[in-house]
This record gives C-alpha cells, structure tokens and sequence, in this order.
C-alpha cells in the first residue's frame, strides 16, 4: 500500500482516521502556499541586498505582501491564448507542472522528535491519532520524488510546444534535454544515499540519520556518511533541475524572451511562477531529509518534542532557500554547451565511481574487512578511477582538436585562394 | 583547482554586499506608505519628462510643422502633420504650423532627441513623469493637451499628479547641451524666451549672451579662428 508505514493506519480505518489524513493534506497545501510566499519575496528582498538595492518595501512591512500584490495582478490580467496554439494542451500544461511540485511535497518529513527515546521516534499524536508529521511515507520514498520530477518535465514541455511559437519551443527543447541529462546524476547520488541507509522511504532515512555519529561528535548526517560528494553533485544536479540560475537557460531571457512561458499570461503565468518556487521549496526539503537529517538535529539539543523536528527541519531548509539565491546573485549563465559537458562529462561519471566505492565499502562491511582492506580497496579504485578518468580526458581533447582540424581544413577549402 | 578558488571569490563578493550600505533610495510621492500622498522627492537637473509645445511671449505657436521631431523620433511615438497658416489669422509666426501633433506615451522613450532636433525650440519637457493613464487615449497626447496655457504654464491634465512649483520645472536639456552638438556653441546660452518665464537664466559654466551675437562675434572654433 501507497501510504504504508504509517502508525495511523495499523489501527481500523473509519471517518476520523480521513480527517486526520485530510487535516494534513490540508495542512500541507496551505504551507506550501505560504512558503512560497513567502519563498519570492524572501529571494527578492535578499538579492537586492546582494545588490545593493532596497528591494520590494511597499506592500506590507518589509513588503512582505508583495507576492500576495503580485499574485492579486496577475488573476485580473487578461487570459490570453495564441491562435496557433494546441488550446488543450496549452491549458493543461501549467497543471502539469504545478501538480507534481505539490505532490513531492507530501513524502517529505517535516517535523517530529527523532532522538525520542520513549515510544517510537519521529511519530506525534494529531486528535488522538498517532501518526507522523507528513502527508504520505510511501515504502517507495524516494522514487516518488524522482518519478515526479520526471513529470514535471512534460509540464515545461509541452507548455513550449503548445504554444506554436519559436523561442518557447526552443526553451523547451532546452528544458527537457537539461531536466533528462541531469536526471541520471541525481538519480546516482540518491542511489548513494539509499545503499548507505539502505531504505527508500523518507520516514526511515532520517530515522537512520538521528543519533549520533562517529565519537558521539558529528551528527550521524548523510553528507557526512556519503563522503560529501554525492551531497555536491545532488545540489548542483538539482539546480539544474529546477532551472534555476546558473542553470536557467530554459528561460534566458537574452535568448528565449521569457523561454517556455513567454506566450502564457494571467493565472496560468502564475502557476508557472508558482510551481517553479514551490519546486525550490521541495527541492531544499528533500536536500535537507536525504542528506541532513530533515527533522532530526543534533541529539544536543535539550528540549524535547515534535516542534523541535520543525524547528531543525526549517532552519536546515532556510539555510538552503539561501543558497539559491546566493547562486543566482552570483553565477552567470552557464552556455548550453557547457551545461552538457558538465552534466555528462563531469557530474555522472563522478557520481558513478562515488556510487562505485560506496558500494565496495559497504560490500567490505558485510564480509567484515579490515580497515586496511578497505583503505587498500578506496585507494586501488581511486587509481583505477582516475586512469578511466585521464583516459576520458584524452579522447575527449583528441575528438576535439580533430574536430577543430576538420574545421579548419573546410574553411581553406572555401578560401579563395588569389585573395590570401 | 586554483580555478575552483577563484570562481567560489565571487560568492564572498556577494556574500559581502549583503552588509553594505543601499545605493538606491525609496520612491516617494505614492499614498502606499502612509494612507496620504507623500511628498516627492526633489528632481535631478536634467530629468526627461513629458513634452510641452511652446508659445511665444505674444502667444503664437512656436511650432512651425516641419516634422524634424517626428522624424529624429527613435520610438517612432510623434506624428505631425504641417498646414499653411491662414495669413489674416496666424497660429505661428511664418508660413506654415503644426496642425497635426500627437505623441505616444506609451512608445515615448524620453530620450530628448525630437527637443535637440526642434529648430524652432517649440518642444521642450517638463519634468512630470508621474502620469497615470488608464486607457490608450489618454495615452496618445495631442496638440491641444501638449500646448502650454495662456500662462504659459504646461496644462494639468486629470491623470497628471502635479504639484506646487512643478509646472517651473522645465528640461534641463536646453540649458545644458550645444545645438546639434556643435561645439562652437559650448558654454552658451541657446534659447528664446518663453511664455510665462521670460528667457531662462543660464546654468553654471554658461554665458548670458544671446546667440545671435554669439555666433558673429564671441565664438572661437577649437583653433582659435574666429568663425561666423
């Protein structure tokens, strides 16, 4: 069953069991909203302090309403929809891409007592009920953050083509080449974190995650456990997955005009607008529970109960809100063809051979190798590693040098001789 | 790796700017932050607003109609149409005037070039930029609501949020550039009188003499031969 795990439904289900479940289902929806909110207004306040500007300062205190102004704008603009647009799809397309941002939402653990040593760890009790402070703790976890991910592809993409219009197209030929190739990364540094924890569900991983770490002094984190490679090539693959600067190139606005919304208005404008910082929200959240513990913080913490999984669970995720901005503040434009190279010559290959000696250490773990072992195994694979890597790097120059060979070669072909 | 360095430098950079002071400065002058209409800030010197057509002291229209304006237009925003004047009855000194002038605010860019190309110093601007239209028409300026009063004074139209003392406020271009860039004019003061102000005083750095007598006799060109 989808909703497994859960201590709310070991027990009979009746009406009160659904309205728990409906009270956080609606919960979660209404957080998200506001997060997002607030997630805009946080994004424009802070990078125009990292430009020196003030920034949205009129609607509210601190502007703090001016996505609510925004978003107030936006619903009484005019609908407009292009004569050679596919009117269906064009309608359907910011669905597409809203529903699944809100739907990852769900499996992600938001709160809870993990270092609760009384009664099981991270479950809280809503009207009598016990259960865990998340909508859904599916056995497939994880998988479902992937496989939503991978659907709100098709939202971007067939918004840019429905639109019978060139720069959208062509955003969204960008946008799917980019969310599919930085897919596989992503995918490869969840697949480390899985074989170290070795579970999917999100419930289980910060379980695993609580407590303490090597001599009682690091937390017993992901980032730590994994070798923090997996956790570098997760954040920069999942920017990119977001389409989010340095990786936009799906909407670059010197290139595309708006990418694949430029022909889209009004409240479908907005959806979009709104999946893509909800997606920065989930995106964090699941950053924050597969390598950070999520709700569980440090065991020195002293006080006890389910906020004090909140109240980790929120700073961990504001810290990483920040970094995006920071990223976008910073970085320029990565070209599409840098783009590839980093994501298939670099990220994949990395995350591979990481994958590759997690897997051999784990392995050495079971069949009860010594430290030296292990430390002989790290060492021949990183030599191996990096011979594969050299390799790789040398095809690649050669291709390259022959291609600018050939290329030169035609352009003295066409060259007029008499003339030079 | 050294590369890796130098590419995370920009993130201290950023991270810096976050404790650094504001370069811009609030808007003033809207109703959003205290209920009531703040007062505006002071303009700059040479701030570009919308235009006004000018008069001459006896009243006659300035404009003489020959779409120079329209024509040096990069926003394509101005369109003039010139007529003969009726001789017992003159809009403008001379034989022809503007009959047609309307200006587009919604493609207006306030770049200035139609006042620099105007021979007749017949549009100037005004430093009014807080105009509000609410439809295309009121967008589209024409003749009659671009013409200064009888006062001489740029007239208040419904959508305009003028205040006391705004209406003096005229383009600073005037008094701050050489005619057609030519630099035999640098320095000195190159307008007529205008309706309701009388000719304007010069800005620092400018001289009082009218450029008539400028040309003949005051300008040197850059050699030092006297010119005109």
């Amino acid at each position: 069953m989808i909703v497994a795990n859960d201590p709310l439904f070991s027990i009979p289900f009746d009406l009160s069991v659904l309205g728990v479940v409906l009270f956080k289902v609606l919960l979660a929806f209404v957080f998200l909203l506001v997060a997002v909110m607030f997630n805009i207004w946080f994004l424009r306040k802070v990078i125009s302090d990292m430009q020196n500007r003030i920034g949205p300062n009129l609607a509210g205190p601190w502007g703090i309403l001016v996505t609510l102004a925004d978003g107030i704008k936006l619903f009484f603009k005019e609908d407009l929809i292009p004569d050679k647009s596919h009117r269906f799809v064009f309608k359907l397309a910011p669905y597409l891409s809203l529903i699944p941002a809100f739907l990852v939402f769900a499996i992600v653990p938001i709160g809870g007592d993990f270092n609760s040593t009384d009664g099981a760890p991270g479950v809280i009790s809503i009207f009598g009920h016990e259960t865990l402070l998340q909508v859904a703790d599916p056995p497939v976890g994880i998988l479902f953050f992937l496989a939503m991910s991978s659907l709100a592809v098709y939202g971007v993409m067939l918004a840019g083509w429905s639109s019978g219009s060139k720069y959208p197209l062509l955003g969204s030929v960008r946008a799917s080449a980019q969310m599919v190739s930085y897919e596989a990364a992503l995918g490869l540094s969840i697949a480390s974190v899985v074989l170290v924890t070795g579970t999917l569900s999100m419930h289980e991983l910060v379980l695993v995650q609580a407590g303490e770490g090597f001599n009682s002094f690091l937390p017993n984190w992901n980032i730590i456990v994994t070798g923090i490679m997996p956790f570098v090539i997760f954040l920069i693959a999942g920017t990119a997955e977001l389409n989010h600067p340095p990786f936009d190139l799906v909407e670059a606005e010197q290139e595309l005009v708006g990418g694949f919304h430029t022909e889209y208005s009004s409240i479908r404008f907005a959806l979009f607008y709104l999946a893509e910082f909800m997606n920065q929200i989930t995106m964090g959240a699941i950053i924050v529970t597969l390598f950070l513990g999520g709700p569980a913080g440090p065991a020195l913490f002293v006080p006890k109960g389910w906020w004090v999984g909140v109240f980790w669970f929120f700073l961990k995720l504001m810290i990483f809100l920040f970094v995006f901005v920071w990223l976008r503040a910073t970085l320029p434009r990565l070209r599409y063809d840098q783009l590839m190279d980093l994501g298939w010559k670099l990220l994949i290959p990395l995350s591979l051979a990481w994958f590759l000696v997690l897997a051999g250490i784990q392995i050495g773990g079971t069949r009860g190798w010594s430290s030296f072992e292990v430390g002989v195994f790290v060492f021949g694979f990183g030599v191996v590693c990096i011979l594969c890597g050299s390799l790789l790097m040398m095809a690649l120059r050669s291709a390259r040098a022959e291609r600018l060979g050939a290329l030169e070669e035609e352009q003295e072909d066409r060259s007029v001789p008499w003339l030079s | 790796m050294a590369e890796l360095g130098e590419y995370l430098k920009g993130f201290t950079v950023t991270f810096k700017k976050l404790f650094e002071g504001r370069v811009t400065s609030e808007y003033r002058g809207g109703m959003a932050k205290t209920g009531q209409l703040d007062e505006k800030r002071p303009k700059v010197e040479r701030l570009h607003g919308r235009h006004v057509l000018n008069r001459y002291e006896d009243g006659m229209e300035k404009c003489i109609g020959c779409e120079l304006c329209a024509g040096v237009c990069p926003a394509k925003c101005i369109h003039v149409r010139g007529a003969d004047n009726d001789p017992d009855n003159p809009t403008s000194p001379g034989e022809r005037f503007g009959y047609v002038y309307e200006i587009n605010y919604l493609r207006c860019i306030h770049c200035d070039l139609c006042v620099e190309a105007c021979p007749t110093q017949a549009i100037t601007e005004t430093k009014m930029f807080e105009f509000s239209f609410t439809n295309r028409n009121d967008a589209i300026y024409t003749r009659d609501e671009l013409l200064v009063g009888d006062d001489g004074k740029p007239q208040k139209l419904p959508w305009e949020d003028w205040r006391d003392g705004e209406d003096e406020m005229t383009s600073g271009w005037m008094r701050a550039t050489a005619p057609s860039g030519d630099h035999r004019y640098a320095g000195v003061v190159q307008w007529s009188g205008e309706l309701g102000y009388g000719v304007r005083a010069p800005e620092l750095g400018q001289s009082v003499e009218s450029v008539d007598d400028a040309a003949d006799d005051a300008v040197t060109d850059t050699r030092g031969v006297k010119s005109g």
